[in-house]
Parts: C-alpha cells; structure tokens; sequence
C-alpha cells in the first residue's frame, strides 16, 4: 500500500508538485496522467526515493521513504523513464546484478527464468544490452523492476517508443501484474491509462487536477455524447437548426472539408443520445449527411474540461470558425 | 555492496580502461626496474618505487575517471539510488572495486623483487614498506579520483580535474620547498606588542600535508605509523565527502 501525503517539490522558487496527496490500495492499479512536465516524474523519484521531497510524507507499506529508505526501497520495484541498463553487460549478467543489488532471497535461478518469461525477453538473455532495439531494452527495465517480487510496483511512462504490438504485450503484462502488485503508473496517452489503470490522478502544473476511478472518469469524459458530423449545405442554417436539438449542449462549425461541406462538432448532456434527432433534422432539410462519427477526446480536452471547467459554449458561426482555429493553433 | 563491486570490477574489463591502466603501469614499472635496478645491478628499490609515484599521479585518474561520471550520463544512477542499498554501499562498492584492480597492478613489482632475489639478497622489510606505502597512496588517491568523478557527468573532466588535484598534492612539496622558512614578515607593531609572522608555519604546514615527503621517506627506508594513519585518513574524508555529494543532490 502506499500513502502520499501533501508531498511537495520545489526547485529553486519553481514549484515541480505541489501538496499532492494519494493512496493506493494492495492490488489496485493507479494510472498517473498528464502532460510532459506536469509533475508526474517528480512524484515517482519522490515516491521511490530518488530525490527528497520538500515537505509532506510518503509512506511505501507504511514505511516512510526518508526515514527508513533501504527498508522502503526493498518494497519498490521501479522502471524510471530512461531504464537505468548497464549497455555493456548482457540481458542475464545484468539481471543477475540487479538480484545482487537488491538482495534477493528467492532461488535465483527460477526467478530470473520467471522473470524474463514474463517480460519475453528469454531470447535475447545472451546479446549485450547495447545491442537490443528499443522495445526489448524497454521490456528488460521491466524485467529490473520485477526482481525480487516486490509488492509495489512503479512505472513511469513503460510504453514510451514502442511499436503498437510491444504497448499491447506490455500492457497485458501490466494487467496481469496487477492482479498481486500494487502498481502506480503513468503516461501522457489518454487509452492506455484508461486500458489499464483502476484509478486515474490527472496531474497539471504540479498539483492533482482530477482523481477517480477509471469508470467516472470515463464517464465525465466520454464519448459518446460528443459527436462531429459533416453535412452539405448552408452553414449557418445548420448551426441554427442543430442548435434547436434537445439536449444539445453546443454546436459549432468546424473546417470546410468539401466544397459547401462543414464539420459540426456538438456536444449533448451526458448521457443524451442525438443521433437519431440530428438525422432527421438533415433529412428534413435535405442537407446530405456525409459522415458521423463520435469525436475522440484528446488528452488537451479532458485538460480543458477538468481544468477549465464545462462550459465552452462559443455563440455564433463566425466567433465559432475562429475559435476552431485559434484552439487549433493552441494545441500545436 | 558485494553486487555494486563485482559489476564495477567487471566493468573496469570490458571498458578496456583496465587493459590501459594495467598495460600502462607495467610498462613504466618495467622500464623503471630496468633503468634503476637491473641496470645499476643493486637491489635496491627506491629509485623505482619513487618514480611510481608520478606514475600513480598520471594513471590513477583513468581508473576513476568513469566510476560514477558514466552512471550520471548513462541514468543507471537512478537505479543505484533507489535500490535498497545505503549510499555508503554504492561509494565504497566503487572505491574498493577501483583499489582491487590498482592492487593487482601492483603484483608486478613484487614479481620484480623475487626476480631480483634469485640474484642477490633483497631487503624484504623494505620493499614490502614500500609495497604498503604505494598501496596507501593509491587508496588515497582513488579517494580523491572518486569523488571528482562524482561532480560531473563528463568522463574526461574527471580525468583532467583529478589529475589536476593529484598533481597539485604532488606539487605541495615543490612549493614548499621554494619557500623561505627562515624569513619572517611583521605583520603589526603598536608600542610593544609585535604581531610576527612566520613563514615557517606554512612550509610546516605544507610538508605535513604533503604526500610525497611521507611516500619518499618509505622508500628510503623510514617506515612511520603516522603516514599510514595519513593516507588511511584521507581516502575516508574523501569517501565520505562522495558520500555527501550524493545526500546533497538528494535534498537539493
């Protein structure tokens, strides 16, 4: 179990965390979320005792960090966000090192063949680290992490620069993982939190935007009541007429995609199906409906909505299109 | 701290930095063997434990170069600082790795003193003295080597800087030695008091500091418990001040 406390990290005047507080549950999963710089690696360096907090207290099985650091770092199986690997030593030599290292008491031979099983790397156990690609380096600082079987495990960012069928590997693994670790783990990609993690804390500027378990989140932040649609026809009367569906929240035009064709984004209460209403509003006027689809929420957006609160309603077309421009040019 | 010194020790080999220092170090003891005992015909050792000196100053910061400069470059830092392991461990795992491989340098000249006792009659006391003075100096200077390589993450400014430092212990006695120590400066004189300063207090103070002066009297014959107290002191302060500047980084 691990218990944060209003954990701070200042550098210098610079805030990096500020007052954060948490707890993990044995067995559960937490998923840290937020952008590059929001905090969340400080807080794992904090957690695992890298670095000293400023104030405020963290305690790994009920054992402060900084006070009895060896005993709290015995807990801890740790994956920081560049896998500390030794490139001149082999996958096993390497391994074997970090069994050393921590003192492990478990036969060492079965543990370090369950080990590279679980993380799939008993293939390249005799090539020198050096040499692995990316994905395999990745899967061996996993590897690291899971020596000696500790009860917590921390992951910061363990995806990052994998091929799409590596993050899926890892992921199950993470899963399975959880099912007899605490594990806290943290991304800046929105699904794979979601995929993964039993609780979610957003993180922005150093302090805990929004904390829920995944299923709230996810309903605060669905999207299913978020639609874009793309219809031909007169671009003001549309807004209007869409504007007089019930339960609809905004609508506004997006870009010109075709000739005379506009993407509307509109947004409905949640749990507000409009699909139907909208279609037979376009049916009605005769205005072809090209493509619907459910819009995709970005990792910007969830931050807009939990940080800047609900109501991004923009009045008219024109203040509309330039708003869609402006947010356009603010997320790049 | 097993672990860390095995890994180290490991590493010194596959870097190749253990070929070079052990390559170099035989190689000048070699040549200094010839040119002082085989080739004056004496068995006598001094000439070549003297000169080793100099040697350490050149080589000792290769072999300290990389201890901890390259885990900051490499990040393997932060899986040694958030292992269970006490920093003392991690410093004194490196350290000890570094001093086994200068001693194993060291073999070689004790080679040179049994070859020369096959051929006339080697005064044991002295070159084992010697042998425990060079192995002090070398511990002593690893000290100084780690702790340098622990400031920066740049494996030759390690090296640079800690040669610079060896250089400047070697240096002291120089100094010294162009020192006056019979003059004496007044430094203030209101009515009968007289503040004097004496030069000698600081060519005192520098031959006390001065690690040759110690190293040379050894191999002169002049074994004395202090100095092994001396070098023993020094490679713990620097220990320790490595250990500091790990705990610092921490809370900074």
């Amino acid at each position: 179990m691990i218990e944060v406390r209003n954990l701070t990290k200042h550098y210098g005047d610079k805030r990096a965390v500020n007052n954060i507080s948490f707890t993990v549950e044995d067995g559960e999963i937490l998923g840290f979320l937020g952008p590059n710089g929001a905090g969340k690696s400080t807080t794992m360096n904090m957690l695992t005792g890298y670095i000293s907090s400023s104030s405020g207290q963290a305690l790994i099985n009920g054992v402060d960090i900084l006070e009895d650091p060896i005993k709290a770092k015995s807990y801890i199986g740790y994956l920081p966000e560049l896998p500390p690997l030794y490139l001149d030593m082999t996958v096993k030599s390497y391994l074997n090192y970090i069994f050393d290292l921590k003192k492990c008491k478990l036969p060492r031979r079965a543990h370090l063949n369950e080990v590279m099983s679980l993380t799939k790397i008993n293939d390249v156990q005799h090539r020198l680290i050096k040499n692995l690609s990316k994905g395999y380096k990745q899967r061996v600082g996993v590897a690291q992490a899971l020596i000696g079987n500790p009860p917590v495990l921390i992951l910061d960012e363990p995806t990052v620069g994998l091929d799409p069928k590596q993050i899926l590997e890892i992921r199950t693994l993470i899963k399975k993982l959880g099912k007899n670790h605490t594990v806290i783990l943290s991304s800046h990609i929105l699904s794979e939190i979601q995929a993964v993690c039993d609780r979610i804390i957003i993180i922005n500027h150093g302090v805990i935007a929004a904390h829920d378990t995944a299923d709230n989140l996810s309903k605060n932040i669905s999207t299913d009541h978020r639609i874009i649609a793309r219809i031909e026809g007169p671009r003001e009367e549309i807004v209007k007429a869409l504007r007089n569906i019930e339960g609809i929240k905004y609508c506004r035009a997006d870009m010109e995609r075709e000739d005379g064709v506009y993407e509307y984004e509109m947004e409905a209460d949640p749990g507000a199906d409009i699909r139907r209403d909208l279609f037979d509003i376009v049916a009605e006027h005769h205005w072809p409906l090209l493509a619907l689809r459910s819009a995709e929420m970005t990792l910007e957006d969830v931050f807009l909505k939990i940080t800047m609160g609900e109501g991004i309603v923009i009045p008219n077309a024109e203040d509309d299109a330039l708003a869609a421009e402006s947010k356009k040019g603010g997320e790049n | 701290m097993g672990a860390i010194f095995r890994r180290e020790f490991g590493a010194f080999f596959t870097s190749s930095i253990a070929y070079i220092f052990l390559g170099v170090f035989w190689l000048f003891s070699g040549y200094f063997f010839y040119a002082y005992c085989l080739y004056n015909g004496t068995t006598d050792m001094s000439g070549l434990f003297q000169n080793l000196f100099l040697i350490c100053v050149f080589l000792i910061p290769i072999l300290t170069m990389r201890l901890f400069s390259e885990e900051k470059k490499q990040k393997t830092e932060q899986g040694l600082l958030t292992a269970p392991v006490s920093l003392g461990s991690i410093v004194f795992g490196k350290y000890f790795a570094a001093l086994m491989l200068y001693t194993i340098a060291l073999l070689m000249p004790f080679v040179y003193a049994l070859i020369l006792s096959s051929f006339g009659v080697v005064e044991w006391g002295i070159v084992f003295a010697n042998f425990l003075a060079l192995f002090l100096l070398g511990g002593a200077f690893i000290a100084v080597g780690t702790l340098i390589s622990s400031l920066t993450e740049n494996q030759i400014a390690a090296a640079v800087v800690s040669f610079v430092m060896l250089m400047a212990l070697y240096m002291v006695d120089v100094i010294g030695n162009l020192i006056d120590s019979t003059k004496k400066l007044t430094l203030l004189h209101i009515g009968g008091l007289k503040l004097v300063f004496k030069m000698e207090w600081i060519t005192n103070f520098l031959s006390s500091i001065s690690f040759y002066r110690k190293y040379y009297a050894i191999t002169c014959g002049l074994f004395n418990v202090s100095t092994v107290v001396f070098y023993i002191s020094v490679a713990v302060l620097f220990n320790y001040f490595t250990i500091r500047v790990f705990e610092r980084r921490r809370w900074s």
